[in-house]
Protein backbone atom coordinates (compact mmCIF):
# COMPACT_ATOMS: atom_id res chain seq x y z
CA UNK A 1 0.00 0.00 0.00
CA UNK A 2 3.06 2.48 0.42
CA UNK A 3 3.41 2.07 -3.43
CA UNK A 4 1.44 5.25 -3.69
CA UNK A 5 4.39 8.46 -3.51
CA UNK A 6 1.90 10.80 -2.22
CA UNK A 7 0.79 8.35 0.54
CA UNK A 8 4.00 8.00 1.72
CA UNK A 9 4.78 11.75 1.78
CA UNK A 10 1.46 12.24 3.49
CA UNK A 11 2.24 9.81 6.10
CA UNK A 12 5.68 11.22 6.03
CA UNK A 13 4.66 14.59 6.92
CA UNK A 14 2.06 13.40 9.58
CA UNK A 15 4.89 11.96 11.14
CA UNK A 16 6.94 15.05 11.08
CA UNK A 17 4.13 17.28 12.56
CA UNK A 18 3.73 14.36 15.38
CA UNK A 19 7.29 15.38 16.57
CA UNK A 20 7.73 18.85 15.42
CA UNK A 21 4.79 20.29 17.47
CA UNK A 22 4.94 19.34 20.73
CA UNK A 23 8.31 20.23 20.39
CA UNK A 24 8.04 23.17 18.65
CA UNK A 25 5.72 24.68 21.83
CA UNK A 26 8.67 24.38 23.70
CA UNK A 27 10.99 25.86 21.08
CA UNK A 28 8.11 29.05 21.31
CA UNK A 29 7.96 28.86 25.11
CA UNK A 30 11.26 29.57 25.25
CA UNK A 31 12.00 31.53 22.84
CA UNK A 32 14.49 29.90 21.25
CA UNK A 33 13.20 30.12 17.59
CA UNK A 34 16.27 31.12 16.12
CA UNK A 35 18.12 28.27 18.25
CA UNK A 36 15.85 26.25 15.76
CA UNK A 37 16.94 28.32 12.82
CA UNK A 38 20.31 27.98 13.38
CA UNK A 39 20.67 23.91 13.82
CA UNK A 40 18.14 23.70 10.99
CA UNK A 41 20.90 25.77 9.21
CA UNK A 42 23.43 23.29 9.97
CA UNK A 43 21.96 20.36 8.43
CA UNK A 44 22.86 21.76 5.12
CA UNK A 45 26.28 21.21 6.66
CA UNK A 46 25.55 17.97 7.84
CA UNK A 47 24.10 16.48 3.84
CA UNK A 48 27.56 17.77 2.77
CA UNK A 49 29.68 16.02 5.26
CA UNK A 50 27.28 12.83 5.22
CA UNK A 51 28.05 12.63 1.28
CA UNK A 52 31.84 13.55 1.44
CA UNK A 53 32.24 10.37 3.70
CA UNK A 54 29.74 8.61 2.72
CA UNK A 55 28.03 8.35 5.70
CA UNK A 56 24.00 7.51 6.34
CA UNK A 57 22.52 10.90 5.29
CA UNK A 58 20.60 11.06 8.55
CA UNK A 59 23.31 10.61 10.82
CA UNK A 60 25.21 12.83 9.32
CA UNK A 61 22.56 15.80 9.52
CA UNK A 62 21.97 14.84 13.40
CA UNK A 63 25.55 14.80 14.18
CA UNK A 64 25.89 18.17 12.60
CA UNK A 65 22.68 19.33 14.11
CA UNK A 66 23.93 18.07 17.30
CA UNK A 67 27.06 19.71 17.17
CA UNK A 68 25.51 23.07 16.58
CA UNK A 69 23.28 23.16 18.94
CA UNK A 70 25.69 21.99 22.01
CA UNK A 71 28.27 24.98 20.51
CA UNK A 72 24.61 27.31 21.04
CA UNK A 73 23.93 25.80 24.33
CA UNK A 74 27.56 26.47 25.77
CA UNK A 75 28.04 30.14 24.07
CA UNK A 76 24.57 30.99 25.27
CA UNK A 77 25.90 29.59 29.23
CA UNK A 78 28.79 32.31 29.00
CA UNK A 79 26.84 35.31 28.68
CA UNK A 80 27.01 36.06 24.92
CA UNK A 81 24.28 37.62 23.28
CA UNK A 82 21.89 35.61 21.61
CA UNK A 83 20.68 37.19 18.86
CA UNK A 84 24.22 37.77 17.67
CA UNK A 85 25.86 34.40 18.65
CA UNK A 86 23.15 32.73 16.47
CA UNK A 87 23.04 35.27 13.71
CA UNK A 88 26.47 34.21 13.01
CA UNK A 89 26.24 30.84 13.69
CA UNK A 90 23.21 30.16 11.61
CA UNK A 91 24.62 32.03 8.61
CA UNK A 92 28.32 30.63 8.82
CA UNK A 93 26.36 27.18 9.16
CA UNK A 94 24.55 27.35 6.12
CA UNK A 95 27.08 29.00 3.69
CA UNK A 96 29.43 26.42 4.63
CA UNK A 97 27.36 24.00 3.88
CA UNK A 98 26.78 25.25 0.53
CA UNK A 99 30.37 25.85 -0.20
CA UNK A 100 31.19 22.13 1.35
CA UNK A 101 28.41 20.79 -1.36
CA UNK A 102 30.27 22.28 -3.91
CA UNK A 103 33.04 20.98 -3.15
CA UNK A 104 31.58 17.18 -3.71
CA UNK A 105 33.21 15.55 -6.31
CA UNK A 106 31.49 13.65 -9.02
CA UNK A 107 27.98 13.85 -7.53
CA UNK A 108 25.94 16.38 -8.37
CA UNK A 109 23.59 17.31 -5.64
CA UNK A 110 20.16 18.38 -5.98
CA UNK A 111 20.50 21.51 -4.04
CA UNK A 112 17.25 22.60 -4.51
CA UNK A 113 15.71 19.36 -3.05
CA UNK A 114 17.41 19.91 0.80
CA UNK A 115 16.91 23.60 1.03
CA UNK A 116 13.17 23.34 0.13
CA UNK A 117 12.80 20.07 0.90
CA UNK A 118 11.32 17.21 -1.86
CA UNK A 119 8.44 15.72 -0.12
CA UNK A 120 7.21 13.23 -3.00
CA UNK A 121 10.20 11.92 -2.96
CA UNK A 122 10.28 10.43 0.24
CA UNK A 123 11.08 6.62 -0.33
CA UNK A 124 9.99 3.56 1.82
CA UNK A 125 13.37 3.42 3.30
CA UNK A 126 13.17 7.33 4.25
CA UNK A 127 9.37 6.48 5.87
CA UNK A 128 11.08 4.51 8.47
CA UNK A 129 13.85 6.25 9.40
CA UNK A 130 11.54 9.51 10.00
CA UNK A 131 8.64 6.42 11.58
CA UNK A 132 11.55 5.88 13.83
CA UNK A 133 13.23 9.91 14.77
CA UNK A 134 9.98 11.19 15.03
CA UNK A 135 8.35 8.48 17.38
CA UNK A 136 11.47 8.69 19.23
CA UNK A 137 11.22 12.57 19.60
CA UNK A 138 7.72 11.97 20.82
CA UNK A 139 8.43 9.13 23.28
CA UNK A 140 10.87 11.47 25.10
CA UNK A 141 8.96 14.31 24.64
CA UNK A 142 6.06 12.07 26.62
CA UNK A 143 8.24 10.87 29.19
CA UNK A 144 10.07 14.12 30.28
CA UNK A 145 6.48 16.40 29.91
CA UNK A 146 6.47 16.94 33.44
CA UNK A 147 9.76 17.74 33.81
CA UNK A 148 10.15 19.77 30.52
CA UNK A 149 7.69 22.01 31.67
CA UNK A 150 8.56 22.25 35.22
CA UNK A 151 11.84 23.48 34.22
CA UNK A 152 10.90 25.83 31.19
CA UNK A 153 8.57 27.64 33.55
CA UNK A 154 11.90 28.05 36.10
CA UNK A 155 15.07 26.31 36.14
CA UNK A 156 15.02 27.14 40.19
CA UNK A 157 11.86 25.75 40.81
CA UNK A 158 12.78 22.59 38.97
CA UNK A 159 16.19 22.59 41.27
CA UNK A 160 13.76 22.96 43.86
CA UNK A 161 11.62 20.09 43.12
CA UNK A 162 15.09 17.39 42.46
CA UNK A 163 14.58 18.29 39.11
CA UNK A 164 17.82 18.78 36.71
CA UNK A 165 17.34 21.91 34.30
CA UNK A 166 20.32 21.10 32.55
CA UNK A 167 19.64 17.82 31.64
CA UNK A 168 16.34 18.84 30.31
CA UNK A 169 17.94 21.26 28.47
CA UNK A 170 19.86 18.53 26.67
CA UNK A 171 16.85 16.32 25.72
CA UNK A 172 15.60 19.20 23.94
CA UNK A 173 18.35 20.23 22.20
CA UNK A 174 18.72 16.20 20.98
CA UNK A 175 14.97 16.21 20.25
CA UNK A 176 15.58 19.01 18.18
CA UNK A 177 18.62 17.60 16.35
CA UNK A 178 16.67 14.48 15.67
CA UNK A 179 13.43 16.64 14.15
CA UNK A 180 15.39 18.84 11.70
CA UNK A 181 17.05 15.56 10.46
CA UNK A 182 13.75 13.63 9.69
CA UNK A 183 11.98 17.12 8.78
CA UNK A 184 14.80 17.99 6.23
CA UNK A 185 13.47 15.86 3.23
CA UNK A 186 9.73 17.44 4.12
CA UNK A 187 9.90 21.00 4.53
CA UNK A 188 13.73 21.50 3.53
CA UNK A 189 16.64 23.43 5.88
CA UNK A 190 15.21 26.84 5.19
CA UNK A 191 11.90 26.10 6.49
CA UNK A 192 12.28 23.49 9.32
CA UNK A 193 11.99 25.98 11.83
CA UNK A 194 8.68 27.02 10.34
CA UNK A 195 7.18 23.52 10.90
CA UNK A 196 8.44 24.11 14.47
CA UNK A 197 7.28 27.55 15.41
CA UNK A 198 4.08 27.81 12.79
CA UNK A 199 1.97 25.31 14.19
CA UNK A 200 2.79 26.10 17.51
CA UNK A 201 1.72 29.88 17.21
CA UNK A 202 -1.33 29.07 15.81
CA UNK A 203 -2.08 26.87 18.45
CA UNK A 204 -1.38 29.06 21.01
CA UNK A 205 -5.04 31.26 20.14
CA UNK A 206 -6.45 28.19 20.47
CA UNK A 207 -5.42 26.52 23.54
CA UNK A 208 -5.98 26.31 27.20
CA UNK A 209 -3.16 24.94 28.74
CA UNK A 210 0.38 23.26 27.43
CA UNK A 211 -0.97 20.14 26.48
CA UNK A 212 -3.62 21.60 24.60
CA UNK A 213 -1.89 23.41 22.88
CA UNK A 214 1.10 20.63 22.05
CA UNK A 215 -2.10 19.13 20.58
CA UNK A 216 -3.18 21.83 18.96
CA UNK A 217 -0.34 22.35 16.87
CA UNK A 218 0.21 18.51 15.50
CA UNK A 219 -3.70 18.86 14.32
CA UNK A 220 -2.45 22.10 12.96
CA UNK A 221 0.74 20.88 11.66
CA UNK A 222 -1.17 18.14 9.90
CA UNK A 223 -3.45 20.07 8.42
CA UNK A 224 -0.58 22.20 7.25
CA UNK A 225 0.85 18.97 5.51
CA UNK A 226 -2.13 18.08 3.94
CA UNK A 227 -3.28 21.18 2.65
CA UNK A 228 0.84 21.91 1.42
CA UNK A 229 0.42 18.60 -0.61
CA UNK A 230 -2.61 19.29 -1.98
CA UNK A 231 -1.65 22.79 -2.74
CA UNK A 232 1.62 21.81 -4.62
CA UNK A 233 0.05 19.02 -7.09
CA UNK A 234 -2.71 21.52 -7.78
CA UNK A 235 -0.53 24.13 -8.62
CA UNK A 236 3.21 22.50 -8.93
CA UNK A 237 4.37 24.27 -6.55
CA UNK A 238 7.44 22.96 -4.37
CA UNK A 239 5.80 20.86 -1.61
CA UNK A 240 8.50 22.32 1.16
CA UNK A 241 7.24 26.15 0.92
CA UNK A 242 3.29 25.00 -0.08
CA UNK A 243 3.09 23.73 3.54
CA UNK A 244 4.22 26.66 5.23
CA UNK A 245 2.13 28.46 3.09
CA UNK A 246 -0.71 26.87 4.46
CA UNK A 247 0.68 26.91 8.19
CA UNK A 248 0.70 30.98 7.74
CA UNK A 249 -2.36 30.79 6.54
CA UNK A 250 -3.77 28.84 9.73
CA UNK A 251 -1.79 31.12 12.05
CA UNK A 252 -4.00 33.94 10.60
CA UNK A 253 -7.08 32.29 10.99
CA UNK A 254 -6.24 31.21 14.88
CA UNK A 255 -5.46 34.66 14.95
CA UNK A 256 -7.97 36.62 13.54
CA UNK A 257 -10.32 34.37 15.19
CA UNK A 258 -8.93 34.84 18.61
CA UNK A 259 -9.32 37.98 17.99
CA UNK A 260 -13.10 38.39 17.23
CA UNK A 261 -13.97 36.44 20.12
CA UNK A 262 -12.19 38.44 22.43
CA UNK A 263 -13.48 41.52 21.19
CA UNK A 264 -17.26 39.82 21.14
CA UNK A 265 -16.46 39.35 25.08
CA UNK A 266 -15.54 42.67 26.36
CA UNK A 267 -18.30 43.85 24.44
CA UNK B 1 19.46 16.17 62.40
CA UNK B 2 19.67 19.62 60.54
CA UNK B 3 17.71 19.28 57.39
CA UNK B 4 19.78 21.63 55.29
CA UNK B 5 23.08 22.95 56.33
CA UNK B 6 26.07 24.51 54.29
CA UNK B 7 29.97 24.76 55.33
CA UNK B 8 32.55 26.91 54.79
CA UNK B 9 30.62 28.01 51.42
CA UNK B 10 32.04 30.04 48.67
CA UNK B 11 30.48 31.47 45.54
CA UNK B 12 32.03 33.14 43.34
CA UNK B 13 29.85 34.61 39.95
CA UNK B 14 31.22 36.46 36.60
CA UNK B 15 34.60 36.06 38.49
CA UNK B 16 33.66 37.87 41.75
CA UNK B 17 33.06 36.76 44.82
CA UNK B 18 29.50 36.80 46.28
CA UNK B 19 29.82 34.71 48.79
CA UNK B 20 32.59 33.66 51.49
CA UNK B 21 32.97 31.53 54.54
CA UNK B 22 29.18 30.79 54.75
CA UNK B 23 28.23 28.65 57.60
CA UNK B 24 24.72 27.88 58.25
CA UNK B 25 22.45 25.27 59.28
CA UNK B 26 18.60 24.79 59.55
CA UNK B 27 16.81 22.36 62.14
CA UNK B 28 13.38 21.38 61.77
CA UNK B 29 10.35 23.89 62.34
CA UNK B 30 13.02 26.48 62.85
CA UNK B 31 12.37 30.03 61.21
CA UNK B 32 15.16 31.64 59.98
CA UNK B 33 15.54 34.62 58.16
CA UNK B 34 18.31 36.07 56.14
CA UNK B 35 18.20 39.70 55.84
CA UNK B 36 21.17 42.21 53.75
CA UNK B 37 21.40 44.94 51.89
CA UNK B 38 20.75 44.91 47.59
CA UNK B 39 23.53 42.88 46.45
CA UNK B 40 24.61 40.78 49.59
CA UNK B 41 24.33 37.91 48.22
CA UNK B 42 20.86 36.68 50.00
CA UNK B 43 19.69 35.36 46.76
CA UNK B 44 22.72 34.01 45.98
CA UNK B 45 22.75 31.69 49.12
CA UNK B 46 19.00 30.42 48.50
CA UNK B 47 19.97 29.49 44.83
CA UNK B 48 23.08 27.46 46.31
CA UNK B 49 21.01 25.93 48.84
CA UNK B 50 18.72 24.74 46.09
CA UNK B 51 21.62 22.98 43.96
CA UNK B 52 21.13 25.84 41.09
CA UNK B 53 24.33 27.91 40.99
CA UNK B 54 27.92 26.31 41.60
CA UNK B 55 30.19 26.11 44.68
CA UNK B 56 33.62 27.80 44.16
CA UNK B 57 33.76 25.92 47.84
CA UNK B 58 32.50 24.24 50.89
CA UNK B 59 29.56 22.04 50.32
CA UNK B 60 26.03 21.62 51.09
CA UNK B 61 24.58 18.41 53.13
CA UNK B 62 20.20 18.14 52.72
CA UNK B 63 18.75 15.73 54.63
CA UNK B 64 18.12 12.20 52.43
CA UNK B 65 14.44 12.71 50.86
CA UNK B 66 14.56 16.71 52.02
CA UNK B 67 11.08 18.41 50.64
CA UNK B 68 11.48 22.12 49.64
CA UNK B 69 8.57 24.15 48.91
CA UNK B 70 10.06 26.91 47.01
CA UNK B 71 8.42 30.66 46.55
CA UNK B 72 10.37 32.35 44.17
CA UNK B 73 10.95 36.24 44.00
CA UNK B 74 9.34 36.29 41.15
CA UNK B 75 8.37 34.04 38.10
CA UNK B 76 8.15 35.12 34.82
CA UNK B 77 5.36 33.07 32.87
CA UNK B 78 5.88 33.27 29.28
CA UNK B 79 2.70 34.61 27.44
CA UNK B 80 3.14 32.21 25.10
CA UNK B 81 2.38 29.62 27.15
CA UNK B 82 -1.08 29.48 28.13
CA UNK B 83 -1.35 27.93 31.73
CA UNK B 84 -4.74 27.89 33.98
CA UNK B 85 -3.61 27.85 37.92
CA UNK B 86 -4.35 24.61 38.17
CA UNK B 87 -1.83 23.21 35.95
CA UNK B 88 0.69 24.87 37.38
CA UNK B 89 -0.32 23.53 40.71
CA UNK B 90 0.14 19.81 39.15
CA UNK B 91 3.84 20.47 38.21
CA UNK B 92 5.88 18.37 38.63
CA UNK B 93 3.54 16.12 40.64
CA UNK B 94 0.10 15.75 39.74
CA UNK B 95 -2.25 16.59 42.18
CA UNK B 96 -6.06 15.94 43.04
CA UNK B 97 -8.56 18.84 42.33
CA UNK B 98 -9.57 18.39 45.63
CA UNK B 99 -6.52 19.13 47.48
CA UNK B 100 -5.79 22.01 45.38
CA UNK B 101 -8.73 23.32 45.84
CA UNK B 102 -8.28 23.23 50.32
CA UNK B 103 -4.46 24.47 49.54
CA UNK B 104 -5.96 28.01 47.49
CA UNK B 105 -8.71 28.21 50.02
CA UNK B 106 -5.89 28.02 52.53
CA UNK B 107 -3.42 30.68 51.45
CA UNK B 108 -6.72 32.65 51.04
CA UNK B 109 -6.96 32.25 47.01
CA UNK B 110 -10.11 29.92 46.56
CA UNK B 111 -11.66 30.71 43.16
CA UNK B 112 -9.17 30.97 40.84
CA UNK B 113 -8.12 27.21 39.71
CA UNK B 114 -9.77 27.90 36.65
CA UNK B 115 -7.72 31.34 35.87
CA UNK B 116 -4.94 31.68 33.93
CA UNK B 117 -1.61 32.35 35.74
CA UNK B 118 -1.01 35.55 33.83
CA UNK B 119 -4.73 36.67 34.83
CA UNK B 120 -3.77 36.58 38.58
CA UNK B 121 -2.85 40.14 40.27
CA UNK B 122 0.49 40.37 42.26
CA UNK B 123 -0.69 39.33 45.69
CA UNK B 124 -3.11 36.24 44.26
CA UNK B 125 0.37 35.44 42.31
CA UNK B 126 2.29 35.10 45.26
CA UNK B 127 -0.31 33.14 47.28
CA UNK B 128 -0.58 30.64 44.52
CA UNK B 129 3.24 30.12 44.21
CA UNK B 130 3.15 29.67 47.95
CA UNK B 131 0.13 27.16 47.76
CA UNK B 132 2.32 25.47 45.22
CA UNK B 133 4.97 25.07 47.64
CA UNK B 134 2.94 24.17 50.11
CA UNK B 135 1.34 21.02 47.99
CA UNK B 136 4.39 19.13 47.93
CA UNK B 137 4.13 19.00 52.31
CA UNK B 138 7.57 20.19 52.59
CA UNK B 139 9.82 19.84 55.30
CA UNK B 140 11.11 23.65 54.87
CA UNK B 141 9.69 26.55 52.99
CA UNK B 142 12.53 28.79 51.21
CA UNK B 143 11.02 32.15 50.49
CA UNK B 144 13.13 34.34 48.62
CA UNK B 145 11.87 37.83 48.59
CA UNK B 146 8.49 36.74 48.11
CA UNK B 147 6.37 40.03 49.11
CA UNK B 148 9.14 41.63 47.00
CA UNK B 149 5.97 42.61 44.58
CA UNK B 150 3.19 43.55 46.99
CA UNK B 151 2.91 46.52 49.30
CA UNK B 152 2.84 46.89 53.12
CA UNK B 153 -0.43 45.80 53.78
CA UNK B 154 0.06 42.60 51.32
CA UNK B 155 3.14 41.98 52.91
CA UNK B 156 2.22 41.81 56.22
CA UNK B 157 -0.47 39.46 55.00
CA UNK B 158 1.47 37.83 53.55
CA UNK B 159 4.07 36.67 56.34
CA UNK B 160 1.27 36.56 58.68
CA UNK B 161 -0.23 33.58 56.23
CA UNK B 162 3.15 32.42 56.55
CA UNK B 163 3.12 32.35 60.61
CA UNK B 164 -0.11 30.43 60.18
CA UNK B 165 0.69 27.75 58.32
CA UNK B 166 4.26 27.13 59.57
CA UNK B 167 2.03 26.30 62.88
CA UNK B 168 -0.22 24.03 60.77
CA UNK B 169 2.53 22.26 59.13
CA UNK B 170 5.24 22.15 61.65
CA UNK B 171 7.75 22.55 58.51
CA UNK B 172 11.04 24.89 58.76
CA UNK B 173 11.22 28.39 57.18
CA UNK B 174 13.54 29.93 55.49
CA UNK B 175 12.94 33.29 54.49
CA UNK B 176 15.29 36.19 52.50
CA UNK B 177 14.42 39.83 53.22
CA UNK B 178 15.55 43.00 52.83
CA UNK B 179 13.42 44.24 55.68
CA UNK B 180 14.16 43.15 58.56
CA UNK B 181 11.21 44.45 60.37
CA UNK B 182 8.35 42.70 58.54
CA UNK B 183 9.83 39.19 59.51
CA UNK B 184 11.30 39.92 62.35
CA UNK B 185 8.74 38.86 65.19
CA UNK B 186 8.41 35.10 63.73
CA UNK B 187 11.62 34.21 63.42
CA UNK B 188 13.98 31.92 65.46
CA UNK B 189 17.11 33.25 64.10
CA UNK B 190 18.40 36.32 61.82
CA UNK B 191 21.00 35.99 59.58
CA UNK B 192 22.91 38.94 58.30
CA UNK B 193 24.68 38.71 55.33
CA UNK B 194 26.87 40.76 53.25
CA UNK B 195 28.85 38.40 51.33
CA UNK B 196 29.44 36.50 54.52
CA UNK B 197 27.61 36.30 57.99
CA UNK B 198 28.03 39.61 59.77
CA UNK B 199 26.18 38.20 62.98
CA UNK B 200 23.34 35.98 63.32
CA UNK B 201 21.14 35.27 66.63
CA UNK B 202 17.49 35.97 67.94
CA UNK B 203 15.79 39.22 65.99
CA UNK B 204 16.82 41.92 68.99
CA UNK B 205 20.22 40.43 69.10
CA UNK B 206 21.03 41.10 66.04
CA UNK B 207 18.85 43.95 65.70
CA UNK B 208 21.47 45.56 68.78
CA UNK B 209 24.50 44.30 67.37
CA UNK B 210 26.68 46.95 65.87
CA UNK B 211 27.28 44.86 62.59
CA UNK B 212 23.91 45.23 61.59
CA UNK B 213 24.05 48.74 62.60
CA UNK B 214 26.63 49.08 60.58
CA UNK B 215 24.73 47.65 57.79
CA UNK B 216 21.60 48.99 58.16
CA UNK B 217 21.62 51.82 60.91
CA UNK B 218 23.43 54.39 59.63
CA UNK B 219 23.05 54.00 55.88
CA UNK B 220 21.27 57.18 54.65
CA UNK B 221 19.39 59.63 57.49
CA UNK B 222 15.95 57.89 56.63
CA UNK B 223 17.10 54.85 57.20
CA UNK B 224 18.65 55.82 60.84
CA UNK B 225 15.68 57.34 61.43
CA UNK B 226 13.94 54.12 61.20
CA UNK B 227 15.83 52.00 62.85
CA UNK B 228 15.68 54.32 66.22
CA UNK B 229 11.77 54.04 65.74
CA UNK B 230 11.91 50.33 65.96
CA UNK B 231 14.19 50.19 68.57
CA UNK B 232 12.38 52.98 71.11
CA UNK B 233 9.21 50.74 70.60
CA UNK B 234 10.78 47.28 71.57
CA UNK B 235 8.66 44.87 70.88
CA UNK B 236 5.80 46.44 69.15
CA UNK B 237 5.09 44.68 65.86
CA UNK B 238 1.91 45.54 65.10
CA UNK B 239 1.01 45.72 61.57
CA UNK B 240 -0.39 49.97 61.54
CA UNK B 241 3.23 50.91 63.23
CA UNK B 242 5.09 49.54 60.51
CA UNK B 243 3.30 51.35 57.70
CA UNK B 244 3.78 54.75 60.13
CA UNK B 245 7.51 54.31 60.35
CA UNK B 246 7.90 53.47 56.89
CA UNK B 247 5.83 56.58 55.96
CA UNK B 248 8.05 59.13 58.20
Amino acid sequence: MLDDFLLRALLAGLMVALAAGPLGCFVVWRRMAYFGDATAHAALLGVALALGFALNLYLGIVLVALAMAMTVSALAGRGWAMDTTLGVLAHSALACGLVAVSYLPGVRVDLTSYLFGDILAVSRADLAVIALGAGAVLALLVWRWRALLTATLSEDLAHAAGINPARERLVLTVALAIVVAVSLKIVGALLIAAMLIIPAAAARNLARGPESMALGAIVLGGLAVWGGLQLSLAQDTPSGPSIVVVAAGLFLATTLGRALLQKRSTR
Amino acid sequence: MSLIAAQNLAVRLGGREVLHSVALSIDPGEIVTIVGPNGSGKSTLVRALLGVVPLAQGKITRKPGLRIGYVPQKLHIDPTMPLPVGRFLSLPDRQSTARMTEVLGRVGVPDVLAQDMTTLSGGQFQRVLLARALLSRPDILILDEATAGLDQPGTASFYRLIEDVRRELGCAVLAVSHDLHVVMSASDRVICLNGHICCSGAPHVVRDAPEYRALFGHGTGGALALYQHEHDHDHDHDHDHEEHAHAG
